[in-house]
């Protein structure tokens, strides 16, 4: 498949998030939460967090790097650190410029429930004053997790989006009028990227890539707080714990993940939008891959993620020590249906070249659906009249007369969703969701059958499916159980534990988990 | 009087450079996770820049003309025959050591006017900051009161600090400096002294080594090809990180 043989194979954890299925219930974030966040200077971290979009997401305005300089950015010399690197995450280190401050997150606040039971008796109910978390003195709250949910529209935080920057004040306007307003979800976690700039900023050296699997993680003990990955990740996914001074992020829930389980966030949620599978690629290319020029960085990355079925690039990956089992997960992996095979999904703002490893898929139904007005009278006359009758004349309609019409006049328009996940080239967004729409078509006539075979026929063929394809992509979308959404290799620990010791020394040695010999006695 | 000035200027200062090398070297390789520079910028970003960054590239300087003068006395002293260099160089540890005052009064009334920094407080920061606050208001009068200290610095405090290190103490011409020095020569050992007990010791983990180090960091759980590799089943490959 791949025109050279691939260099330096590895395997990587990779994700899809499906936005069409998200509900924004933020269970996700919930589980996340509990789990590994619930704890004295992490309050305000949400490794995992839903955002609305349009909106400035959480912290505030992260995709706008002229504020926070995140990622990495092509100058004559190669692809640098915007906003850290060598020298200046040692010059910055008194004090970092771009750093975000607790309150472009939120300031974490709690309640002071204690005052509804144990106040003196009054002429007024006692009330729960919030207090803050950092101080423990009495706060107004300004900002909260999740503050912005569900505000489309807003002045405040979606008119403010970074993204709507490349759009005209009329498409603008025309997105946000009342009646025709849309927003869809945009959950985040780390995107364990291929070229992390947290890793490449850190002056400790304490981020590094797992080798086997590509998690990106934090050690704490090799950690000191010198904080240039907050400003170096794009993302804004590595935390600062302002009470024990070192720096935090999601671990893809790895203890999960090594023992055969989905990472928290992706085993809670409700919508199941989420998929969890191996790719492989070529570690050789990712320099090249990450200063190509911004309109091919997408190709190239899905260029570099390569086909386990091919038998060069399965002989590459067993000579750089792919466990076979791994080498099957990625056979197996729902992430290389829906990235390399389907070419449904894209990462979240290639443009930041890090070459994240997390795709989405695109929301369909806020893009496509139009808005007009009907007359409803005729139905509102056939409606006890006593009971109520239908005032509203919107018809919110997402059906389609002319095949893809309605992509390419999308009211919500395609260029917002080219910022957001093709580094601004909406033909690939248009090539998703003509794709997402031939799936509906060719099952709105399976399971209604008031499509014409004809013109489903012309769907698929226009967007290079087949029935069997469609029936697939259908398959992974709609129907998938949890074994199909999460293909996750076995971590192999016991070949590690073999290399860790010489298994030949443990015969006739004292103990368990430790070699000493045994004493010789009266020696 | 002398009994004291053997046990601050011979005693504390043995005691405080084993107590520092010991102490350190327990703390980073027990106690990891305590080692930060636990920055306070998350909390509060405008003001510290004026507190930090004068403090530290002040006292950055200072050390280094104060490790000059130290380590190569006689260089100093002959390069400083000249009234206008040794003019210069007066001038320029002062500016900076003002730098550091300044900066560090910064700090101090950040620290404790801040709400939030309050609460990432604790009292050995404030100790560190009054010693050192001490520390530099005595030096700067120092270098008003005993002007030219580049001159008798090299006959008198390099010798004895020398003497110090070769294990046996040369303490005639110290006992007999005025208490002012003497108190900012016991100030510098407090705070050798302090460095594995406060936030000091993150300048013992000062990142330099990010200059030589790859950008990328990749860490393998094991030894990925020899895992492979039929001809040493039982190989004795020890990964690094484990």
């Amino acid at each position: 498949m791949s025109a050279t043989s691939p260099k330096d194979v590895r395997s990587q954890i990779a994700m899809v998030f499906h936005l069409d299925k998200c509900i924004g219930c933020h269970t996700c974030s919930i589980a996340c939460k509990n789990i590994w966040t619930d704890r004295k200077g992490a309050e305000y971290m949400w490794w995992n967090n839903v955002e609305t979009k349009p909106g400035t997401g959480y912290p505030g305005k992260w995709e706008n790097q002229d504020i926070y300089r995140g990622g990495w950015e092509v100058t004559a010399d190669g692809v640098r650190l915007k906003g850290a690197g060598k020298p200046k995450s040692l010059t910055n280190i008194f004090h970092s410029p771009h750093l975000p401050v607790i309150d472009d997150y939120y300031e974490p606040f709690t309640y002071k429930y204690l005052d509804l039971i144990e106040s003196a008796a009054g002429d007024d109910q006692p009330t729960a004053r919030p207090i803050s978390m950092i101080t423990g003195q009495p706060m107004d709250i300004k900002m909260g997790p999740n503050w912005d949910d569900d505000l489309s529209g807003s002045p405040d935080y979606a008119r403010q989006d970074p993204n709507l920057e490349r759009l005209s004040p009329g498409e603008r306007e025309a997105m946000f009028q009342l009646e025709r307003m849309a927003f869809f979800y945009l959950p985040r976690i780390c995107n364990h990227c291929l070229n992390p700039a947290c890793v490449a900023s850190c002056p400790s050296g304490a981020i590094y890539k797992r080798g086997e699997d590509g998690i990106v993680l934090i050690n704490q003990d090799v950690c000191r707080g010198w904080r240039m990955c907050v400003t170096a990740c794009p993302y804004k996914k590595t935390y600062y714990n302002w009470s024990t001074g070192k720096s935090e992020k999601c671990i893809l829930c790895y203890p999960r993940i090594e023992s055969g389980q989905a990472p928290a966030c992706m085993h809670s949620c409700v919508g199941r939008i989420r998929y969890l599978g191996v790719m492989l690629y070529d570690a050789a290319q990712i320099e090249a891959v990450a200063s190509a020029p911004e309109a091919e960085v997408v190709q190239r990355q899905m260029d570099m993620l390569l086909d386990p079925f091919d038998p060069a690039v399965i002989a590459a990956a067993q000579a750089n020590g792919v466990a076979d089992s791994t080498i099957d997960a990625a056979q197996k992996s729902p992430v290389y249906k829906f990235v390399k095979q389907w070419h449904l999904a894209l990462p979240l703002h290639p443009e930041f070249r890090t070459l994240p490893m997390l795709f989405y898929v695109p929301p369909l139904l806020p893009v496509m659906a139009t808005v007009s007005q009907v007359d409803r009278g005729e139905q509102s006359r056939q409606i006890n009249p006593v009971g109520k009758h239908w005032p509203d004349t919107w018809l919110y309609d997402t059906t389609t007369k002319e095949l893809f019409g309605t992509i390419d006049d999308a009211r919500f328009p395609l260029e917002y969703m080219a910022r957001l996940f093709s580094a601004g080239d909406s033909a690939a967004i248009a090539g998703c969701l003509k794709k997402l729409m031939a799936v509906r078509l060719h099952r709105r006539r399976e399971t209604v059958g008031d499509v014409a075979a004809d013109t489903v026929a012309t769907a698929l063929a226009d967007t290079g499916l087949t029935p069997q394809l469609a029936e697939a992509i259908y398959y992974l979308t709609s129907l998938a159980k949890f074994d199909d959404r999460f293909v996750i290799p076995a971590a192999h620990r016991e070949q590690a534990t073999e290399l860790l010791e010489f298994t030949g020394d443990v015969r006739g040695a004292t103990g368990f988990g430790f070699k000493a010999g045994s004493a010789k006695r009266g020696a | 009087m002398n009994a004291l000035n053997v046990v601050l200027l011979v005693v504390f200062p043995y005691v405080a450079v084993i107590v520092c090398v010991f102490g350190v070297a327990y703390r980073y390789r027990r106690r990891g996770f305590s080692v930060s520079s636990l920055s306070s910028q998350f909390l509060e970003r405008r003001q510290l820049f004026w507190g930090s960054v004068p403090f530290h590239v002040g006292i950055l300087v200072v050390l280094f003309v104060h490790a000059l003068a130290i380590l190569f006395p006689g260089v100093v002293v002959t390069w400083a025959r000249d009234p206008v260099r040794l003019l210069v160089l007066e001038v320029t540890e002062y500016v900076f050591g003002m730098s550091v005052l300044v900066g560090l009064g910064f700090l101090i009334f950040r620290r404790l006017a801040n709400p939030r920094i309050r609460a990432v407080t604790s009292g050995m920061d404030i100790a560190v900051q009054l010693v050192l606050l001490t520390q530099v208001a005595l030096g700067l009068w120092i270098a008003l009161d005993f002007r030219w200290g580049y001159t008798w610095f090299a006959a008198v405090l390099a010798p004895y600090l020398w003497s110090l290190v070769q294990l046996s103490p040369e303490t005639a011409a110290v006992f007999a400096l005025p208490v002012t020095i003497k108190l900012h020569i016991i100030g510098a050992f407090t705070l050798v002294f302090l460095v594995p007990f406060t936030r000091l010791v993150h300048f013992v983990v000062a990142p330099l080594h990010y200059l030589v180090r790859p950008y990328q960091q990749v860490i393998w759980n094991w030894d990925r090809k020899a895992i492979r590799d039929p001809n040493t089943p039982w190989s004795r490959t020890r990964p690094v990180n484990n």
